[in-house]
């Protein structure tokens, strides 16, 4: 393999790069981004550096003294892959050949349709949004969250925390029903309460309304709530179209096996555009996780290396954090797959539950509210149970 | 500075023993045996590696898996960049011992602005 090109220029990108030095991948090897920012780290992106706590310097990925070796293509847009010679095609009409090609380009932001243009309405994915988010937020007034999934939940708690007359609205019934379980949905998001945060569950949102500044948020039951901000936190697509008609086969994001491997020979994808095979539930999962995107890359790389010979070594169960009103959230492991959940430490009025969700009694996940030294315990017993 | 940590007894394989020194340091009994005391807060964000996930000679981060050498003190990976200082360990009748590094501590900015200021 002489040539080696990585889509994506973050997190996940960057780990292929790191994995594929330390593989002893010795060639051109080429990191191709969109943005114009060496790769830097999103989660403080809501919780610290929106706070103003953390500065653009400290987001950096990268260490001062590393060097990968690589060309960066930075402000560069993968607009196309020609699978004949396995070609990336840019925006600017420059084209990279490469014998090999990590996919890691990640996931965009949702908007909220009809908000385009719409000045004090934000989303938040990049270094440019929380800029622009930060700046807003730092000039006070009413904020109302669109959705209460974890970004809803970080930016809310980070700008009460800033003294902004917080609401949030989601649709669903509880915040977090997906990823957590309704029971503990219902005991993560009443952090929001305990603050005076206002949480607003079970409605939809209609539409905004304003001329050329939001002034209001509208609500399908009717009501109208006053906003200067707002932010829109409603999920993230993956970032695949540039691979419509290359043959990279797309559902959810890029369908990879559990060894990363596309349905093109010669390229892998990672990170948060990539819909993994996972051998032991017997689907296919995309995950959106730090942990993930940094983790998994060494594994698409040995693929990618050994020209899809070797079997790699089963991944832990996914694992996030999120940190809220200063609780620290950890869950690792799959909720969905429970039939019970229960609460072993801890308890729910004083918000440092340590809960464990089963299947027909053997663990599956666990959830953890400042509860880090069990946690990290019962996150080592799931990955024994499962590997 | 000697600091008496815990009973050798007191801390199985596999366990960690922190000292709440200011900064904290802690002691880890690894798998195989061996003692190693290096500082506790994580070098990324105020995290103990006390509670980390311990693995032969290595110790993962709790929050967000950066991985420090106990032998050695630094880190394999991102979010973390800086290593942690490693302390000398002595037993003694059953007794561990840190002697506790002169070096200046690799603190995570929050910590190290809390500790500089005296605040809560
Ligand atoms: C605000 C925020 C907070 C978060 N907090 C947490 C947390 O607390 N805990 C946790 O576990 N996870 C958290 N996450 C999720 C975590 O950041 C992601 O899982 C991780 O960033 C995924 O890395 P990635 O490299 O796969 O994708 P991304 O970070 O999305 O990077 C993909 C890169 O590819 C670029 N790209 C896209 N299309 C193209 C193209 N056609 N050509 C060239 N380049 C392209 C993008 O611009 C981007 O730079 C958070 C995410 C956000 C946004
Ligand atoms: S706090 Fe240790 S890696 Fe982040």
């Amino acid at each position: 393999m002489r040539t080696v090109a990585v889509v994506g220029a973050s997190l996940a990108g960057l780990s292929a790069a790191r994995s594929l030095r330390q593989q002893g991948y010795d060639g051109r090897l080429v990191v191709i981004g969109d943005e114009v920012h060496r790769p830097y780290d999103r989660p403080p992106l809501s919780k610290e550096f929106l706070a103003g706590a953390l500065g653009e310097a400290e987001l950096s990925l990268e260490s001062d003294d590393e060097d990968l070796r690589a060309e960066w293509l930075l402000g560069s847009r993968a607009v196309g892959l020609d699978p004949r010679d396995r070609a990336v095609r840019l925006a600017d009409g420059r084209e990279v050949r490469a014998d090999g090609v990590v996919i890691a380009t990640g996931a965009a932001a949702r908007a909220l349709p009809g908000s385009e243009g719409l000045a004090g309405v934000h989303t938040l994915r990049t270094l440019d949004d929380a800029r622009a988010l930060r700046d807003e937020l730092a000039r006070g007034g009413r904020l109302v969250v669109i959705g209460g999934g974890f970004i809803g939940a970080e930016v809310a708690s980070t700008a009460y925390a800033l003294g902004l007359d917080v609401t949030v609205v989601e649709v669903a019934p509880t915040p977090l029903a997906g990823p957590l379980g309704e029971a503990m949905g219902a005991i993560v998001s009443a952090l929001h309460a305990d603050h005076g945060v206002r949480l607003l569950c079970g409605v939809g949102v209609k539409g905004l309304s304003g001329e050329t500044r939001v002034d209001a948020v509208l609500l399908e039951d009717g009501r109208s709530i006053a906003a200067d901000i707002v932010v829109v936190g409603v999920g993230a697509r993956p970032c695949v179209e540039w691979l419509e008609g290359s043959g990279v086969v797309l559902d959810n994001g890029v369908k990879c096996g559990a060894d990363g491997r596309t349905s093109l020979a010669g390229v892998v994808a990672v990170g948060d555009c990539a819909n993994w095979y996972d051998p032991r539930a017997g689907l296919h999962r995309r995950v959106e996780h730090w942990t993930g995107a940094r983790e998994r890359p060494a594994a698409a790389v040995a693929t990618l290396l050994a020209g899809g010979a070797v079997e790699p070594a089963a991944p832990r169960p996914p694992y996030f954090w999120s940190d809220q009103y200063g609780v620290k959230i950890q869950f690792a492991g799959h909720a969905a797959a429970a039939d019970s959940v229960t609460i072993e430490a801890g308890a729910a009025d004083t918000r440092d539950v340590l809960a464990v969700y089963r299947r027909a009694g053997d663990p599956v996940a666990v959830l953890g509210m400042n509860q880090p030294r069990p946690f990290m315990r019962w996150r080592k017993q799931l990955a024994a149970a499962t590997s | 500075m000697m600091i008496p940590a815990c009973r050798l007894a007191d801390l199985p394989r596999g366990e960690a023993h922190r000292l709440d020194i200011d900064p904290p340091v802690s002691v880890f009994h690894t798998d195989d045996g061996e003692l190693f005391a290096i500082d506790d807060t994580c070098t990324h964000q105020d995290a103990s590696l006390a509670d980390g996930w311990l693995e032969g000679c290595e110790v993962e981060c709790p929050l967000h898996a950066s991985k420090f050498d106990l032998r050695t003190g630094s880190v394999d990976a991102p979010p973390a960049k800086l290593p942690v200082r490693t302390h000398e360990v002595v037993v003694e009748d059953g007794m561990i011992y840190v002697q506790v590094s002169t070096d200046a501590p690799n603190l995570p900015p929050c910590v190290a602005a809390r500790l500089a200021g005296g605040l809560a």
